[in-house]
């Protein structure tokens, strides 16, 4: 696979910006998908194997103007459409088509509160990109607008060029929001209740704030730096942290509000419950839930070997099984610490892989060796309880299911041995019960997610809930959009109460 | 951060300490445990019992042994310290009640979490018979303590320097031949004792539970490093536990799983322990 060289990248688009800028309102729409689609700088992949630095490097000024042109500014907006907070799209690209990255800023951060954070992680090929007209008219939707590469590009240069402004809050109302779980969902609803002048607690189990952006997705893919900005600024807005506190444990939900006089409480403790496969020899040594591999890695930093108390196994191959997200970071932070070889085993094709695209192609640029069609049978140990091998079989693809995805049947007498030493499950997330035990009186559906209404309000009196508890493991925006929903019905809901007692 | 408001040596590598964390203080029952970091950025997650709490000054009381560089770094700690991460209760508590005659054995450093189990018991009216195991005197802590609860109160020694020369199984299997059989029985220690505890009632059909310490992470039920087997389940020693049917757990597994970063571990306490001593040698 050959890639441009981020100088080769930057060169060919400063070419592109002399001869398109000067005219950047009048090109024609065939003109404009004319332009060639801006490429992501990237690693080397040789190189980043061995480090844990970004792999994607971001847009150039030039790449992102010339990606910003390409833009057909339509009326039928469907990028909007598909974006599930509603980012004016179109708009914040026309500001970077012309150069206007401060106004691109506000426009994005009027819907968006983690622009860095979702430009990197959100699915954008099956969002705002897939229906984008360029895609269309190229009839490829990785042609598209790259809109969340645009979007990355204008958060860094924010932060990069020290714009980011503290929001303004509102005069202390003296009503007290605790938010349990300090993900993303948790994040923006602290950030926009604290806004409107309330005390805001972010309650966090672990040690480090962030939820899954910081203990599960690894830094190759989302720096810590990222996250640690975000957090600074809440602090600047003086929402008040306490990590090493699990809600249903340390207190009790019900206790927040009677003992501690909260007036609101927010539930984003995620999915956090790993899914095993069920099959014999899971307890063997070298079996690891994804999560438990890569909080070993991320959080506890098990990466750097040399200063990082908490050990991690040393593979040499090893088999990663599930085809998202977590599949991918499993399988990429894996041969970042040593493995020679790397296979994820997914028992679908890589179309019905749900993992980002540009993840899947960066995994494969790194080595890693993709067995579609088969799936785990058993694992196998030698004498001292390790794992040393994995039984298989092979699968091929029927109906589709409800879904709509094909659905994967197994071929009879199809098994066969693969020679690993580790194996990391990475096939989901159920949602933990460890809050939701201890909170008598809040209803749960059938999987343990909590259920809410339209606006995100659980079946207790003063509390919501939003992200993956409500949506089982589902994604960073989401979350987010959710959060964004219950901090305005929590900010409705004490304006109202305020305003009661101003009367009385 | 919990500031450590009292420390002692217990034994030559046993150290209690008292750290003030009220709210913990305030919500633990027997048998729960808290995590603690001695670094909050590059430090290990520590799982231990609560041996004791006090909610007037707002205290729990911790007993460990030195066995890595982690619970090395602790132990190095003195009073006034703070301890930058400790994060709890954990774990389901021990459900205590009025069974009749309750053996306890607590094995080496476990006598330190079979403590509250054994006085919570006596609370509730049972008969508590102790039995403490140790290799030799000098490692057995809490004998004072126990013994102010305790019925009838057995120590047992490896080297016959103090006490019985004998496992502690011995005189439970004695006890187990009595007449009427004791109701349950707890055992506590390292997983190899706790294992022959188990295999030793289990002709007579006596409910033994164990408390497991399993390798642990987060210790909330999200990562699945403490699985063990329960009879045909898989269960989270940190959220399903940490107490389980003794009959019923595969202790094999679950010390094969706590050898998993052995070697790894050795070098890291090592690597600590070389530095420390280039560091004397300086000076
Ligand atoms: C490895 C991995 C990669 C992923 N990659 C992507 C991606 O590329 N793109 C994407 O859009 N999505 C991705 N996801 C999914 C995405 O991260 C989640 O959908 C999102 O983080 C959910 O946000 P949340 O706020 O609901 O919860 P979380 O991010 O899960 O945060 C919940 C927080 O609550 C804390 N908590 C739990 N219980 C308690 C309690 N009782 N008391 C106090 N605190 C508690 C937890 O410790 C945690 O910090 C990925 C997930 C994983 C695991
Ligand atoms: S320690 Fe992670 S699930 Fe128990």
């Amino acid at each position: 696979m050959h890639h441009d060289t981020p100088e080769q990248l930057q060169e060919k688009a400063r070419q592109l910006v002399a001869e398109y800028v000067s005219k950047v309102d009048d090109l024609k729409p065939k003109e404009r998908t004319k332009i060639p689609s801006q490429d992501m700088p990237a690693q080397d992949p040789e190189v980043r194997v061995h480090n844990l630095d970004e792999v994607a490097l971001g847009y150039t000024f030039e790449q992102a103007q010339v990606e910003a042109i390409r833009c057909l500014q339509c009326v039928k907006k469907t990028c909007v459409e598909d974006c599930p907070v509603r980012i004016d799209i179109p708009g914040f690209v026309n500001h970077i088509a012309h150069g206007n990255l401060d106004q691109a800023a506000g426009v994005i951060k009027e819907a968006s509160l983690l622009p860095a954070i979702c430009g990197r992680v959100c699915p954008q090929e099956t969002q705002c990109q897939q229906n984008c007209a360029v895609g269309k008219a190229l009839k490829d939707v990785e042609k598209s607008v790259a809109i969340g590469r645009l979007e990355r590009f204008v958060a860094d240069w924010e932060r990069k060029t020290g714009k980011i402004s503290v929001p303004e809050v509102k005069s202390a109302t003296g009503k007290k929001v605790a938010v349990v779980g300090s993900g993303p969902a948790g994040l923006v609803v602290a950030a926009d209740c604290r806004r409107e002048g309330h005390h805001v607690t972010i309650f966090e189990a672990f040690h480090k704030l962030g939820g899954v952006l910081r203990y599960g997705i690894p830094e190759f893919r989302l720096p810590n730096d990222i996250i640690d900005k975000e957090i600074q600024t809440l602090s600047a807005m003086g929402v008040e942290f306490k990590t090493n506190f699990v809600v249903g444990k340390t207190r009790k939900l019900k206790d927040l509000m009677e003992k501690d006089g909260y007036d609101a409480v927010f539930i984003g403790v995620g999915a956090g419950l790993p899914i095993f496969m069920g099959i014999e020899g899971e307890n063997l040594v070298g079996v690891f839930s994804a999560n438990e591999y890569l909080t070993r890695a991320n959080l506890m930093r098990a990466f750097d070997k040399g200063h990082a108390d908490t050990p991690i196994y040393q593979s040499r191959k090893v088999a990663v099984l599930g085809g998202g997200n977590v599949a991918m970071d499993s399988a990429r932070m894996a041969k970042r610490l040593g493995a020679e070889n790397v296979y994820v085993v997914y028992r679908r094709t890589e179309v019905e892989m749900p993992a980002r695209k540009e993840e899947v192609e960066h995994a494969k640029e790194e080595g890693i060796e993709f067995l579609f069609l088969q799936n785990a049978k058993r694992i196998l140990g030698s004498e001292d309880g390790r794992v040393n091998a994995m039984e298989c079989v092979r699968f091929e693809l029927g109906e589709p299911d409800a879904s709509g995805r094909r659905r994967p049947i197994q071929v009879p007498n199809s098994e066969f041995m693969l020679d690993v030493d580790t194996v990391i499950v990475a096939i989901g997330n159920g949602s933990n019960p460890l809050l939701t035990q201890s909170t008598p009186g809040i209803n749960l559906n059938k999987w343990g997610n909590i259920t809410v209404d339209e606006n995100q309000k659980t079946s207790m009196d003063r509390v919501f809930a939003g992200g993956d508890i409500v949506l089982g493991a589902a994604t960073v925006i989401l979350a987010m959009g959710e959060g964004r929903r219950a901090a305005a019905a929590i900010n409705k809901m004490l304006a109202e109460e305020i305003e009661r007692e101003r009367k009385q | 951060m919990a500031k450590i408001l009292l420390k002692k040596q217990l034994s030559k590598d046993v150290f209690m300490m008292n750290l003030h964390a009220p709210l913990i203080a305030e919500e633990r029952s027997a048998g729960q445990f808290i995590i603690l970091q001695v670094d909050e950025d590059y430090g290990e997650r520590i799982p231990l019992t609560i041996a004791d709490a006090n909610t007037t000054d707002g205290s729990i009381t911790i007993i460990f042994q030195v066995v890595g560089k982690s619970t090395l770094q602790l132990s190095k700690m003195n009073e006034g310290d703070d301890v930058p991460a400790l994060v709890g209760p954990l774990g389901r508590p021990t459900h205590v009640e009025n069974f009749g005659t309750v053996v306890c054995v607590g094995g080496g450093i476990g006598v330190a979490p079979m403590h509250p189990i054994a006085q919570a018991l006596k609370a509730a009216g049972n008969k508590v018979i102790i039995i403490i195991g140790a290799r030799n005197k000098d490692l057995i802590i809490l004998e004072e303590e126990m013994k102010a609860i305790a019925d009838e109160l057995i120590i047992c020694t490896d080297d016959g320097s103090y006490g019985r020369k004998a496992l502690v199984t011995q005189p439970l299997k004695e006890i187990c031949e009595r007449d009427p059989k004791p109701n349950m029985v707890i055992a506590i220690g390292p997983p190899i004792m706790m294992k022959f505890c188990s295999e030793t009632t289990r002709p007579y059909d006596v409910f033994t539970q164990v408390s497991l310490n399993t390798i642990m992470v987060d210790g909330t039920g999200m990562c699945g490093g403490c699985r063990v087997n329960v009879g045909k389940e898989v269960k989270f020693v940190c959220v399903d536990g940490p107490e389980f049917d003794g009959h019923k757990v595969d202790f094999d597994n679950m010390m094969t799983r706590l050898n998993s970063y052995k070697s790894i571990e050795r070098e890291s306490h090592n690597c600590y322990l070389q530095s420390e001593i280039e560091a004397k040698e300086m000076k």
